[in-house]
């Protein structure tokens, strides 16, 4: 008996003293892997000034792919269709490069992304939520610049303004465009607005006004949007704020120089304001009905509103949300409220940037870049191209062609202000707009609370 | 090897499964070994502190130092370069926002315990004459299985505006009255919120109170009775004041999860309408705002809290085991 159970103790230990070992080697095979205890960028990316580039600078123009092997990770805010067609731009790169891409799909970047950087474990490539994040991830070391770009090229072939938003700080350019999308558009169900496209926001609103009826409404608005609720709203107030103050203001307002309480910014709450009034269900409905579900009472019968302000992917959520069919609706771009600015367009794009410096990322960049890359995904539908060398006979239907034209025709284009401002401002903007419709009348207090967060996030 | 290994995830949860087990046996053999080697006396001192170690170190690694780490950062910038002082500490108590977040979580720490012990107790007293107790019960319990996420999401729904989506509006448009925004109404809405909680916690403050009830001897509920005591005074006089360490438990259980609400708030409002509380500000100023030294502090503020709460709590359970 005692014989037996020493033989037990001995296996026993025997089976323990292998599974320590297990656990050695396995914990010693991760602290090999870059620890990313710091801030510090992860230490597997080799110095990436002397790997040698894997495509020739060509941003946009002609592009030499050169045969650089391995793989490359991607993480994306795609997935589902757009993941098909991201993977189809890519594979003629895979071909010629010899390299795979490894692609992941995720719906929420910025936190994936937050704690990668603070794990150590990041894609090679990544899509980044805006430009506000990148530059805060570029001041923590995580991204690295993308001076392998030809950036005179790159910027010749995009629309003015974006280019320039993808830059850091210092100069250093750190997120490339790829995806274009216009902003501040004004859909109507094609059945109930007979007032064309108007010319100014006071013909707009005129029109508008004279053709309710009954409990009908101008607008329809819903700002709720879970974490980030109030973020259409803060579409709207940018637009106003673009074509009543100008590119100027519009500019100093993004660098936190212009302040919130200052009469430019006031008064596009106000105009902003003036349509909460004019929407249908009140102010409890609009902060509580999510942005997808705002525009269903246009679609309705009788309609509850006759117009819709939103970007241009909105027409899925009138597919899907209120059964409306192509042809159905039709939009006109926000019309001048200052003739002094006239042309000018809010937008807002898809960037790319990179955490590690491999031959394979930045060979992918640049062909991202190209011409040829991004006309693969406009045919295949819902992609607005950033390269101009697009041509428009490639977009299959009317919507993106005219949102492509839009873009390239445009005085002015400036990016989505909220998506420059930093974090922290653009989350407080997100529910100032939530605060306001609910009480139009705190406007004063919501204003200066702006203030507050504004001399604080643009600290660093 | 190990990393193509650990690349495969269900070959990777075999190894756990099978390995932490041998890990931790292999510890113990391990122990009893080295113990074996010292005279009885000394290996009767030793043995303990040996296995314990484990546990120490874990306690360590996953509790002590993350404190110690947040109350440090809670005093830096935010890059943690530079010691600021107490500026995150002001900040905290001189913003707005941050002070409705505290407000909100007063709130929460007087109505929660108030209402799940309350309503609990009611619930046990009654169901504990009732023929179904094991049915009544059950329903009440039900609410328990579900997360705090989960439980914010249906009540979404419940409080929705549209009257065919939610089901409060839908009462209310039956009866002919105007539906109402519940969650954006202030400061109802805080209350509305608290309802979640209490619909989740009940459950676990009335099993609890029932079986405290079970516990106390008929003969002396009869004996009042005998007495001349009527029902009222039964309650009053005999069963509250043997509850009344049970209740306390309770209390101070859900007062610590009022303290660290932070589920239902964030899926339903997330802190709009001024119904932030202070776990949820946290979390935004670390993943949205980017400031770890101000969410630091947030929360060495709610820890402060809670240890107070937590003291109260082990004495009580310290009484209790003497008494035993």
């Amino acid at each position: 008996m005692a014989n037996r159970t020493s033989r037990w103790v001995r296996l026993w230990a025997l089976l323990a003293v292998a599974a320590i070992a297990v656990a050695a080697c396995s914990s010693g095979g991760e602290s090999a892997a870059p620890g990313g205890e710091s801030a510090a960028p992860p230490a597997s990316a080799p110095a990436g000034e002397s790997a040698a580039p894997g495509g020739s600078p060509a941003a946009g123009g002609e592009f030499n792919c050169e045969n650089v092997g391995g793989e490359v990770s991607v993480v994306g805010s795609w997935t589902g269709a757009e993941q098909d067609s991201f993977l189809a731009m890519v594979a003629p790169w895979e071909e010629c490069s010899g390299a795979t891409v490894n692609y992941t799909g995720s719906r929420d970047l910025a936190a994936q992304l937050t704690t990668g950087i603070a794990s150590g474990t990041l894609p090679d490539v990544a899509g980044l939520p805006g430009p506000g994040l990148m530059k805060e991830w570029y001041d923590q070391g995580a991204l690295k610049p993308l001076s392998f770009v030809d950036f005179a090229t790159y910027e010749a072939n995009t629309p003015p303004g974006f280019a320039a938003a993808g830059k850091a700080s210092d100069g250093q350019l750190l997120g490339i465009f790829t995806k274009a999308a216009v902003k501040g558009l004004i859909y109507y169900n094609k059945a109930n607005w007979q007032g064309g496209d108007p010319a100014t926001w006071e013909e707009l609103n005129t029109t508008a006004r004279g053709a309710v009826s009954g409990d009908q409404k101008q607008w329809c608005i819903g700002v709720e949007s879970g974490a980030a609720s109030g973020w259409p709203g803060t579409d709207w107030v940018e637009d106003i704020v673009l074509r009543q103050a100008g590119p100027d203001v519009y500019d100093a307002w993004v660098a936190g120089e212009q302040k919130w309480t200052s009469p430019e910014i006031k008064a596009a709450f106000e105009t902003f304001g003036d349509a909460v009034a004019n929407a249908f269900g009140g102010s409890n409905y609009i902060v509580t009905t999510n942005f997808g579900r705002a525009a269903n009472p246009m679609f309705e019968d009788p309609a509850g509103c006759l117009l819709h302000h939103q970007a241009s992917f909105i027409t899925d959520f009138f597919k899907n949300e209120a059964g409306a069919q192509d042809g159905d609706f039709d939009f006109f771009v926000m019309p001048d409220i200052n003739p002094e600015f006239s042309g000018a367009i809010t937008t807002a794009g898809d960037l790319f940037g990179m955490f590690n410096d491999t031959p394979q990322a930045q060979s992918l960049i640049n062909y991202l870049l190209t011409a040829e890359a991004q006309q693969i995904w406009v045919e295949r539908g819902g992609f607005i191209s950033m390269n101009k060398n697009v041509p428009a006979d490639v977009y299959p239907d009317d919507t993106s062609r005219r949102s492509a034209e839009i873009l390239a025709g445009a005085s002015s284009a400036k990016f989505d202000a909220s998506d420059l401002m930093p974090n922290a401002m653009n989350q407080a903007f997100f529910e100032a707009i939530v605060a306001f419709v609910q009480n139009p009348g705190d406007i004063d207090s919501i204003l200066s609370n702006l203030d507050n967060v504004q001399a604080d996030a643009y600290g660093g | 090897m190990f990393d193509a290994i650990l690349e495969n995830r269900l070959l990777a949860a075999i190894l756990v499964v099978i390995a932490v087990p041998i890990v931790l046996v292999g510890y113990i053999y391990l122990v009893e070994f080295v113990v074996g080697l010292f005279r009885r006396t000394t290996a009767g001192r030793i043995r303990p502190w040996l296995w314990l170690a484990p546990a120490l170190v874990f306690l360590g690694v996953f509790l002590v130092y993350p404190t110690i780490a947040t109350v440090i950062r809670s005093f830096q910038n935010r890059r943690g370069d530079q010691f600021v002082g107490l500026e995150n500490y002001q900040w905290f108590f001189t913003q707005n926002d941050t002070l409705i977040a505290l407000r909100n979580n007063v709130i929460w720490v007087i109505f929660l315990p108030l209402l799940v012990v309350g309503i609990g107790l009611l619930v046990a007293v009654l169901v504990d004459r009732v023929r179904f107790e094991g049915a009544a019960k059950t329903v009440i319990f039900l609410p328990m299985a579900i997360s705090f996420v989960a439980a914010g999401v249906i009540w979404r729904f419940m409080y929705e505006l549209d009257p065919k989506v939610g089901t409060l509006n839908a009462t209310l448009n039956a009866v002919g009255a105007e539906p109402r925004a519940w969650l954006v109404e202030q400061p109802q809405n805080n209350f509305f919120l608290i309802i979640v909680g209490v619909w989740l916690l009940t459950g676990f403050a009335m099993v609890i109170l029932s079986a405290g009830l079970k516990g106390i001897s008929t003969e002396l509920l009869e004996a009042a009775r005998v007495d001349g005591a009527n029902e009222w005074q039964v309650f009053r006089r005999i069963v509250f004041p043997l509850l009344l360490p049970t209740i306390a438990v309770i209390g101070t259980t859900i007062i610590i999860y009022a303290l660290k609400t932070f589920d239902v708030v964030y899926t339903m409002t997330n802190g709009n309408f001024n119904t932030d509380v202070i776990a949820n500000s946290m979390y935004q100023m670390l993943f949205n705002n980017g400031q770890p030294g101000r969410s630091a502090a947030i929360a060495v503020i709610l820890f402060v809290a809670i240890v107070p709460v937590m003291i109260v709590n082990i004495r009580r359970f310290q009484e209790q085991e003497a008494v035993r």
